[in-house]
């Protein structure tokens, strides 16, 4: 075939090529030399662009069913070769090889679905537990997907997220143990910049995220920000909806996200606006960004506040600027594109060592961590990423396999079990020609229909309960409804699992001996019934294991919750010293205070109690292991602190005005451990050139994490580092008004800040946030696994229950009690949930064991866990089946028997 | 279904590869689409005329064989269609059906 030389004149190229893509290969020839014959005419008539219209609008009709449908039986006919070639010269009447194949005809096709549809239609009860337990398996394999999906594209919205990384400290703590953290010390952007400009992009110092008080007129409101370095905003390459990206480097400037801009000025336009910050200076607002999303680390920061003017205003952040020693920064680093994190990593990592001492400062080094691993994989552990929240992603991932599979067995044993009844159609299909890949195909297609009936309420349910699942995995999802990307998974996993769940139940009913079945003595063997018993000892397994798992977590949890804290959490109150209008009015806020009559005691202290944010080395004590380097939490109080959160003091005497307590300290029972020694109080301890009286023990305090050992740590007096106030009440006093009286008092001292405080208790029930996140996900879907696996049983039990209805009838007639049908009926559900059990036993001992194993403070697993988790599922099983059996028993044999 | 069943469409193209298998230029999608426009005044299309012989090809009505190429086709051979028995035996039966209803019809209908 000589191709056409590419002529202006010629007919359009892309007609043609639509030509040679459609039109069934057999008939390209002849049509195209038709077109081109007529083309030929056409120019002569009327000339080159009417005709070459002509051309293209004859080839565009080429798009219509006939040749469509030709083309792909020629596709499916090659790809399988079904039928023998023939030679193509002269064509006999039926050309087999032209023509659709059977297995995609769309006749056909049309009828399998029309008999699938008078099925589902016939079976309402079967069709209706099938398609819900498949909705609900989809519904949380969507849910699930999405959660996994939100998880996985963490950060993603910063276009750099590649480059981006946050440079890391790791230190070696007491005994040669590594902790890895984000601190930094404020000259290290400097000289990252100076040694190794040229694999840097761009480096900015930052500061932690902190409550800023704003002021713009007479509008207060409190929002965390950030200080960083001009180039901050352009490397996490922030939306702006107003002004300049590199406004921060205006050192009174600053950038705000939009839902701050519009607590502020309303709908005002906010560009120039100015406003004031911790009532310390006044900055100009040089721009507005789109608000981070919820799926960024840096959500929380709300503006960004330039670093020259942190340095340059905050006195110690100035000073901070000479040492390496002072780590309370962050630094984050933008890559260059060539560069490969890893050996930028090695290279970097002794730049703060060259300027500290590590006999006084101990040993540490600098470690990148990229923005990608930041939300999935930020736990360290011996300097070594360790993983992280992918943990869960991955148990997430497993627990929505499951649950979808649990919902295939279903789909699956209901089909075969009912494939009895089908199997007369079966037979009658295969007496007239059907191929067993026809039947086949039309179970497939059946089981397709179902997953497309499924999907649709799987799509319904998902929307429904998107905003509680929300709530329980904190989170801000919705489903991608407009992307085309979504549409495509969508139809992709529902064909997916309608293959799967399809595919059992089609190769099973399409290999019945026609014979065998049509004769009617076709009898269901001794073990056909297996594969169908397996399936449900599958799916109880994993339903038992789910609820077991989720029991413990949730122990773990109370466990926790009741480790005794040593300190009393109710009504007491905190407020962050955020301003400097807080700092030097102890006294006099004190018996201001105390003077409202609501107020039981008042302290202030450097860590919250909830935390210990300070931790120091440099101890020494008589016998101490001088090769050791200990670190202790080192709090400072004042005297008023142990009566304000009433700890307990265990020996020793508490803080008090009536000494000096300049160098008294307190150490709790930890720290007494921690040194070894016996009858600690009036011993001194060192600390640097200082010696220090222990002048009393407390009990151990849970500070930081719940679930941790208590650090050691030592309480000194020291007014000028403090951090918090605490403020308790006196118990049985209406809330709002004694937050009111204590407003009053903020407001006098502090009249530029919002009166903001927190409840120590709930700041404390925060610490268990993830784990009762986890625990409340896992019920979730425990509870759907077997609601799930119930249903499939309801649909099992009364299949059963159809089946041997005459059995029943007869077994009446002659005597059975309800009890005894009953029996009958339940006694192989039973077994078959025994078995299960056991199996479930050891498969959730050894994955809980693992999971505590995370947990230095952990419950144990105890047996009554899995008891109950066993005659839960005992009791659920019997309470389905019963409905059903018991149904079965007290019908009247008369009605099953009349018939025949 | 009878399997002499036709559309309109159908009966005029089944006429028009009767009228063009005698003739010089054969019968096939070009010539049979040029002499129904000629005839109806109605345009039609190539595309639809081949879909038409096809589906009457696989009823029986009409067989074909591949000649003719010209460089106007670009080289390609064309499929020039014939009338099989069973086409003439529709075509017949049409037109005695057709005649039939005529002659039954009073003389002063159309005249």
């Amino acid at each position: 075939m000589n191709k056409p030389s590419p002529n202006p004149q010629g007919p359009p190229r892309w007609a043609d090529r639509l030509l040679s893509w459609l039109t069934p290969t057999e008939l390209l020839e002849e049509l195209q030399g038709d077109l081109q014959e007529q083309f030929a005419q056409r120019l002569d008539q009327v000339g080159p662009r009417r005709a070459r219209w002509w051309y293209g609008l004859e080839a565009l009709k080429v798009i219509r069913p006939y040749y469509l449908r030709r083309r792909l039986a020629r596709l499916a006919h090659w790809q399988r070769g079904f039928f023998p070639k023939r030679p193509a010269t002269t064509r006999p009447l039926i050309t087999p090889e032209y023509s659709s194949s059977p297995l995609i005809n769309p006749d056909m096709i049309r009828n399998y679905f029309k008999i699938a549809w008078r099925n589902l239609w016939k079976n309402k009860g079967y069709s209706s537990i099938t398609i819900l337990g498949l909705a609900a398996g989809m519904a949380v394999a969507m849910l699930i997907s999405l959660w996994i999906w939100d998880e996985l594209t963490y950060d993603h919205y910063h276009k750099n997220h590649d480059r981006l990384a946050q440079v890391m400290t790791t230190l070696v703590r007491n005994g040669g143990e590594l902790t890895t953290n984000r601190f930094v010390a404020s000259p290290l952007g400097n000289e990252l910049r100076a040694n190794y400009g040229s694999d840097f992009e761009n480096v900015s110092m930052a500061s932690m995220i902190q409550s800023r008080e704003l002021a713009a007129g007479d509008k207060k409101i409190t929002a965390k920000g950030m200080w960083v370095e001009a180039n901050f905003p352009s490397m996490l390459t922030l939306n702006m909806l107003k002004g300049n990206i590199n406004g921060l480097e205006d050192p009174s400037s600053i950038l705000l996200s939009a839902s701050v801009a519009t607590s502020l000025f309303g709908d005002a336009d906010p560009l120039n606006k100015v406003l004031r910050i911790d009532n310390q200076a006044n900055y100009t607002v040089a721009g507005v960004y789109e608000d981070l999303p919820h799926n960024t680390t840096l959500n929380e920061a709300k503006l960004f506040i330039p670093w020259g003017k942190y340095v340059s205003m905050v006195d110690w952040v100035k000073e901070s600027m000479k040492h390496w020693d002072n780590k309370s920064f962050q630094c984050y680093v933008q890559l260059n594109d060539h560069v490969d994190i890893t050996k930028e990593t090695a290279k970097i990592k002794l730049t703060s060592m060259a300027h500290l001492n590590a006999a006084s400062d101990g040993q540490e080094e600098l470690v990148l961590q990229p923005m990608n691993n930041w939300r999935l994989y930020s736990e360290f552990k011996n300097g070594k990423v360790a993983g992280g929240r992918i943990q869960f992603v991955n148990l997430f991932a497993i627990i929505g396999i499951f649950v979808l599979l649990l919902a295939c067995i279903n789909f699956m044993n209901l089909s075969t079990a009912r494939s009895e009844k089908r199997s007369k159609e079966v037979g009658v299909r295969k007496a007239v020609g059907s191929l067993k890949n026809q039947l086949v195909s039309q179970f497939l297609s059946e089981a397709m229909l179902i997953a497309g009936i499924a999907f649709l309420f799987a799509l319904l349910f998902a929307q429904l309960v998107l905003p509680l699942f929300n709530t329980l995995s904190d989170k801000q999802m919705t489903l991608p409804l407009g992307h085309v990307f979504f549409w495509i998974v969508c139809v992709g996993f529902t064909i997916g699992t309608g293959l799967l769940a399809g595919s059992y139940p089609a190769f099973y009913l399409s290999r019945f001996d026609p014979l065998t079945v049509l004769k009617g003595t076709y009898r269901v063997g001794r073990f056909a019934s297996l594969p169908r018993k397996v399936l449900v000892v599958v799916q109880f397994s994993v339903s038992i294991t789910l609820v077991i798992g989720t029991i413990i977590v949730y122990k773990q949890i109370q466990f926790a919750k009741n480790r005794p804290v040593g300190y009393n959490r109710e009504s007491l109150l905190a407020v962050y010293m955020t301003t400097p209008d807080l700092f030097g009015h102890y006294d006099a806020m004190r018996s201001d205070l105390l003077a409202t009559n609501v107020v039981e005691n008042m302290a202030e202290s450097s860590s919250p109690v909830t935390s210990v944010w300070s931790s120091q080395i440099g101890y020494s004590w008589e016998g101490k292991d001088p090769a050791t380097q200990p670190s202790f939490g080192t709090v400072s109080v004042t005297q008023d602190y142990g009566k304000t959160i009433h700890w307990q003091l265990k020996e020793g005497r508490d803080f008090s005005k009536d000494f000096n307590d300049s160098n008294s300290i307190i150490l709790n029972e930890a720290a007494v451990k921690l040194t070894g020694l016996k009858n600690i109080v009036g011993k001194t301890i060192r600390k640097d050139d200082k010696n220090l009286i222990v002048v009393g023990v407390v009990n151990d305090m849970v500070m930081e994490s719940p679930y941790a050992p208590v650090t050691p740590t030592i309480f000194l007096v020291n007014p000028g580092w403090v951090n918090v106030i605490y403020v308790s009440m006196k118990a049985g006093i209406p809330l709002p008004d004694a937050l009111g009286k204590l407003a009053k008092v903020f407001e006098k001292y502090n009249p530029a800040a919002p009166f903001d405080y927190t409840f120590i208790d709930e700041e404390y029930a925060q610490k268990f946030s993830d784990e009762q996140r986890i625990g409340n996900l896992a019920a979730f879907f425990a509870a759907l696994a077997v609601f799930i696996a119930c249903l499939g049983l309801l649909g099992l039990a009364s299949f059963v229950a159809e089946q041997r209805k005459k059995e029943i009838g007869l077994r009446k007639v002659l005597g059975a009690s309800v009890f005894s049908v009953w029996n009958l009926l339940s006694k192989e559900f039973m077994f078959l949930v025994v078995f299960s059990f056991l199996f479930s036993v050891p498969l959730s001992y050894y994955f809980m064991n693992n999971w505590l194993q995370n947990y230095e403070y952990r419950t144990t697993l105890s047996w009554w866990v899995f008891a109950g988790a066993g005659i839960g599922a005992l009791m659920i099983t019997l309470a389905t089946v019963s409905f059903q059996s018991i149904k079965a028993a007290i019908a009247n044999p008369v009605k099953s028997l009349r018939t025949e | 279904m009878s399997r002499t069943y036709l559309g309109e469409f159908e009966e005029l193209v089944l006429l028009a590869v009767a009228l063009l298998e005698q003739q010089p230029t054969g019968a096939y999608g070009v010539s049979i689409a040029d002499e129904l426009k000629q005839r109806t005044q109605r345009t039609t299309s190539v595309t639809g005329v081949h879909v038409v012989l096809y589906r009457l090809e696989e009823k029986g009505l009409v067989g074909s064989v591949l000649g003719g190429a010209t460089l106007a086709r670009g080289g390609r051979r064309k499929r020039l269609f014939t009338l099989t028995a069973d086409g003439h035996q529709v075509l017949r039966e049409m037109r005695q059906l057709r005649m039939g209803f005529w002659e039954a019809l009073p003389t002063p209908f159309f005249s």
